[in-house]
């Protein structure tokens, strides 16, 4: 017998389920008065650096049917390449922008939006610079574990082309599902397929 | 002699997948079309992953953390057993993670939810929300009180009950530690029979979840106390930098 390692298990995962909304965003459900505001529902507090833009789109079953249950969260850097964030090393964040954001899929269409700012890059580990992207994190009931993935913006080739994660992708034609196309001046539509032909690259996260 | 090097914070080692549920458990209906069914992407964690929103003491209302009174009319109270959930927040290597924010939202003592689309005949408590929210402190301790959930019918197979459970959200220092999860009761025997329960690879993961009675915990004549620990993914420290010399 070798000596023990005595590391911790992380917590299993369960599902979201279908009542998320009450823990997440009470307020949209209906249970008001519990807390003032929505957390996630206004990614600026103030006027912001960089671009503004919108982020819109739908999570797609294997029947190509909307979610209209699920919640999803996006974390991203500022328009400098900086995270709002106590972990953030390289420097100082805009400060009137929070960079997280949280949006429950609309009841009908099941569309989700988020009012934000294009990112700006940031390093690989290996000090390459990734291309500019943007964390999305989905939950749902159905969903065993929250699905991590990143959309990167469609307008960007040169970036995107050096992109580290994206060049990890073996197979080549399913990188154009981690890209949002422009819909629009300043809006950017982003639809995430959860299984079948055009599935949505999920990692590992 | 160069001095030695300080340890730096290097990335989150990679998930247990093989502890984690799959996505796809037949069992559980509703994952068979909402399963990704390609291999995930890995690669190792980057700023994107290792930072995280922060979410301060000061947005926290006075009856965040108290279910019992936070949607109740004033002077009264939800309905059902008392109860305290207490624990800590650590990651893999026990190190605690103070200021994780979490939240959770559960069914009242009948097992009814305050939603719009929950259709169970067990009637709604008025004095009852079912939301809640707490910080953890600087060695990762949190609490709330709120009352003891029923379990509930759910459509699946002809007669699925969920077992009495509490869903909790959290939110560790990075991106990387996301977590949503459920916490069960010691001696609930439809844990056992639950398909979501089911999706979890092995009964010890399952154990991890199922929160022990604490009698130290409790508070006499007022309310039962359950302990929940809950641990996120840990990060590695390092000396060493993952770049090659002279870059
Ligand atoms: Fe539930």
């Amino acid at each position: 017998m070798a000596q023990k390692l005595d590391y911790l298990k992380e917590t299993p995962s369960q599902t979201a389920g279908p009542y998320v909304h009450i823990g997440c965003t009470s307020n949209f459900i209906g249970v008001q008065g519990v807390y003032d505001r929505d957390l996630g529902s206004e990614m600026k507090t103030g006027p912001v650096k960089g671009q503004e833009i919108t982020i819109t789109g739908r999570v797609i079953d294997g029947t190509g049917t909307a979610l209209r249950d699920v919640l999803v969260e996006i974390w991203q850097a500022d328009a400098g390449g900086l995270h709002n964030s106590p972990q953030e090393t390289r420097g100082k964040a805009d400060a009137n922008f929070t960079g997280w954001g949280r949006c429950p899929g609309h009841p009908e269409t099941g569309e989700f939006r988020f009012d934000t700012v294009k990112p700006g890059r940031v390093p690989f580990g290996d000090g390459r610079m990734q291309a500019p992207h943007v964390t999305f994190w989905i939950v749902a009931r159905g969903i065993n574990i929250g699905l991590h993935t990143r959309m990167y913006f469609a307008d960007e080739d040169a970036a995107n082309a050096d992109d580290p994660i994206l060049s990890r992708i073996e197979h080549r034609n399913r990188v154009a599902t981690l890209l949002a196309s422009r819909d629009g001046d300043a809006a950017y539509r982003f639809d995430i397929v959860l299984q079948g032909e055009d599935e949505t690259v999920f990692f590992d996260m | 002699m160069k001095a030695p090097k300080p340890t730096r914070p290097g990335g989150y080692v990679p998930r247990d997948r093989t502890w984690q549920p799959a996505a796809l458990t037949p069992a559980y209906k509703t994952s068979v079309k909402r399963s990704p069914q390609s291999a995930l992407l890995s690669f190792p964690t980057t700023p994107s992953e290792e930072t995280g929103p922060v979410f301060g003491h000061h947005m926290l209302g006075a009856l965040d953390n108290d279910l019992l009174h936070n949607y109740a009319a004033a002077g009264e109270s939800a309905i059902g057993p008392r109860i305290i959930v207490r624990g800590r927040v650590l990651d893999e290597f026990a190190r605690p993670v103070p200021g994780a924010l979490i939240e959770v939202w559960q069914a009242n003592a009948g097992g009814r939810y305050r939603h719009k689309k929950e259709s169970y005949l067990a009637a709604l408590d008025p004095n009852f929300g079912g939301c809640g929210r707490v910080i953890a402190g600087d060695a990762g301790g949190y609490e709330f009180r709120t009352v003891q959930p029923g379990p509930y019918p759910w459509p699946n197979g002809m007669n699925d009950w969920r077992p009495a459970h509490i869903h909790f959200s959290v939110f560790g220092a990075g991106f990387a530690q996301r977590l949503i999860t459920q916490m069960y009761f010691e001696g609930d025997p439809l844990i056992w029979r639950c398909p979501i329960v089911g999706a979890l690879p092995c009964r010890e993961a399952v154990e991890t979840l199922i929160a022990p009675l604490d009698m130290n915990g409790t508070v006499p004549f007022d309310a039962l106390c359950y302990r929940f620990d809950i641990v996120l993914r840990g990060r590695r420290q390092t000396m060493f930098e993952n770049r090659r010399e002279g870059l």
